[in-house]
């Protein structure tokens, strides 16, 4: 049981780095991004073009990729995003499903549909571990994205707290009107969270290239562990991602040692019952609940 | 040449005309108040000279820049800064996080957080509270120290009586009277008539969108303006005199 637990842990790290970007762009422009998952296979694709195109290793790729990811996020927010809002919250979920759809089929089309993996590219630390007390094997690479998310995590939680830009993120979140009052450029402060969204979404894309296997079609399973992960550890908490994306990893895992079709079910039993807790606790009470999940609530 | 120039402004709430044709200035240094009842256009006004409210027509003119069409981030960096009605704090983030907020604009300038908590002393043990656990009167003083921040040429207050204690109001046009006294410019938008006579030197009462009286707050009395206020007393919109 006590690896499962560490193996839970581990994993979590890594829904919580695929996670952040969802959240951080829910909180700041409260858009839910269902290009997300697309995005971050897009990365990973990148990554691998350049390492068995240019020989570039992944780990070097990334000083490639996620500058490109920025301008890449800033863009979409600038050009596409920020277009779609003002056609109410509708329009960007419409759009970035629209999205989702052409960045699959583009990378279909250009790579077909074999399955990649960027394993191969960064020798043996997809494969090594430590042995722990109690013959707990812990991958390495597992526990350097497990670092990876507590650190960049810490590192946005600093910037938004410590820097006047973060401010300025926090200030058009909370409330982009008083914000233009006060100087800050909100299409700004809009374009540098989105920016940084994508840059973390290009992490976790680079994470899912070495750690397993992805394919053009490989964007929605991520997307729907990211959102678990965020509507579990609170949508648009930084640190509530982080304990979200282990709830879930351990509820899969622990699933998986039920019975060994239990890893998604258990993460989707998880989800399911924070959802529903966070619905009764937010007022709607059990009839309410009932009516909501019957669909009744107009 | 004004620091201010409104000249014929008309803004829209969708098809509601708030503010029909508005003319008026104000020079630097000057304290204008802002009176009428509910719904006469002055918070619209306000807003609209912030840039927080695109004009339909007409222009808004500040230190010789035509401001038509320019967003309200880009007022601030100009020098006009806008304290709004109900405060409109970042209630999520600290006393000093609001303040530093106030330097977005980046324009150089005498204000900082000390200066800010100097001249409301209130603020100084409350530095670090979240701004939605602060009493109104501390709410109001760090909404105008927020603006202040901003090292603004021209202060816009919008109600900064509104919902406060008789006592905390006077905390606040104590406050004021300073900023009057050092030479900022103000235009203030208040409900209590005796109160805006007393800090301004110049009257604008607006009715239904439109000014119907305006002129020197000394010269003025307050049976004229309470007759202007509820439309007893009407002259022809035009400029303050100077």
């Amino acid at each position: 049981m006590s690896n499962q637990i560490v193996q839970g842990i581990l994993l979590g790290g890594y829904y919580a780095l695929i996670a952040c970007g969802l959240s951080f762009m829910f909180s700041v422009m409260r858009i839910i991004n269902l290009a997300h998952g697309s995005l971050a296979v897009l990365s990973a694709f990148a990554l691998w073009l350049l390492a068995s195109r240019f020989h570039i290793p992944p780990f070097l790729g990334l000083l490639i990729v996620l500058p490109l990811m920025a301008v890449i996020g800033g863009a979409l927010q600038r050009f596409l995003l920020e277009r779609s809002a003002r056609g109410g919250a509708l329009l960007p979920i419409l759009t970035t499903f629209g999205l989702a759809i052409v960045i699959d089929n583009v990378l279909f089309e250009q790579f077909g549909a074999n399955t990649r993996s960027l394993a191969p590219f960064i020798g043996s630390l997809s494969y090594d571990s430590w042995e722990w007390p109690g013959s707990i094997y812990v991958g390495k690479l597992a526990v350097i994205i497990f670092i990876t998310a507590v650190v960049l995590l810490g590192g946005l939680q600093l910037f938004l707290t410590r820097t006047g830009l973060g401010r300025s993120i926090r200030a058009t979140s909370e409330d982009p009107d008083t914000a233009g009052l006060v100087g800050v450029d909100a299409q700004r402060a809009n374009a540098v969270a989105a920016a940084i969204a994508m840059v973390t979404v290009g992490l976790a894309g680079a994470f899912l290239g070495m750690r397993a296997t992805f394919d053009p079609y490989a964007g929605a399973t991520q997307l729907l562990f990211a959102f678990e992960a965020a509507v579990i550890g609170g949508a648009g908490s930084l640190w509530g991602t982080l304990v979200g994306g282990i709830v879930l990893a351990l509820a899969q895992t622990l699933g998986a040692k039920i019975h060994p079709q239990g890893f998604l079910i258990g993460g989707h039993v998880a989800f399911l019952i924070v959802l529903f807790i966070r619905l009764y606790t937010s007022g709607l009470g059990l009839r309410g609940l009932l009516r909501f999940s019957t669909g009744k609530v107009s | 040449m004004s620091l201010l120039s409104v000249e014929d402004l008309v803004v829209r709430h969708g098809l509601l005309q708030a503010v029909r044709g508005v003319t008026f200035g104000i020079e630097r240094g000057e304290t204008l108040a802002l009176v009428g009842a509910n719904g006469a256009g002055k918070t619209t006004l306000l807003r609209a000279i912030a840039g927080a409210h695109q004009a339909a027509s007409g222009r808004v003119g500040f230190d010789g820049a035509d401001l038509s069409g320019m967003p309200s981030h880009e007022r601030v960096r100009k020098g006009i800064a806008l304290v709004p009605e109900g405060r409109r704090l970042f209630v999520q983030m600290t006393v000093e996080e609001n303040l530093l907020l106030g330097r977005a604009g980046g324009r150089p300038g005498d204000w900082s957080v000390d200066k800010v908590l100097d001249t409301f002393p209130n603020l100084k043990p409350r530095r670090h509270a979240k701004a939605g656990h602060l009493s109104g009167g501390e709410q109001q003083a760090t909404a105008i120290g927020r603006a202040l921040m901003s090292n603004p040429d021209l202060l816009l207050l919008d109600e900064v009586s509104l919902g406060l204690s008789p006592l905390v109001v006077d905390r606040v046009y104590a406050s004021l009277q300073g900023l009057i006294s050092s030479g900022t410019t103000i235009i203030l938008v208040e409900q209590d008539l005796n109160r805006a006579l007393s800090v301004s030197n110049k009257v604008i009462c607006m009715l239904e969108g439109r000014i119907v009286l305006a002129g020197d707050s000394k010269s003025v009395s307050r049976d004229e303006v309470t007759k202007a206020y509820f439309g007893l007393h009407r002259k022809a919109a035009g400029g303050v005199p100077a």
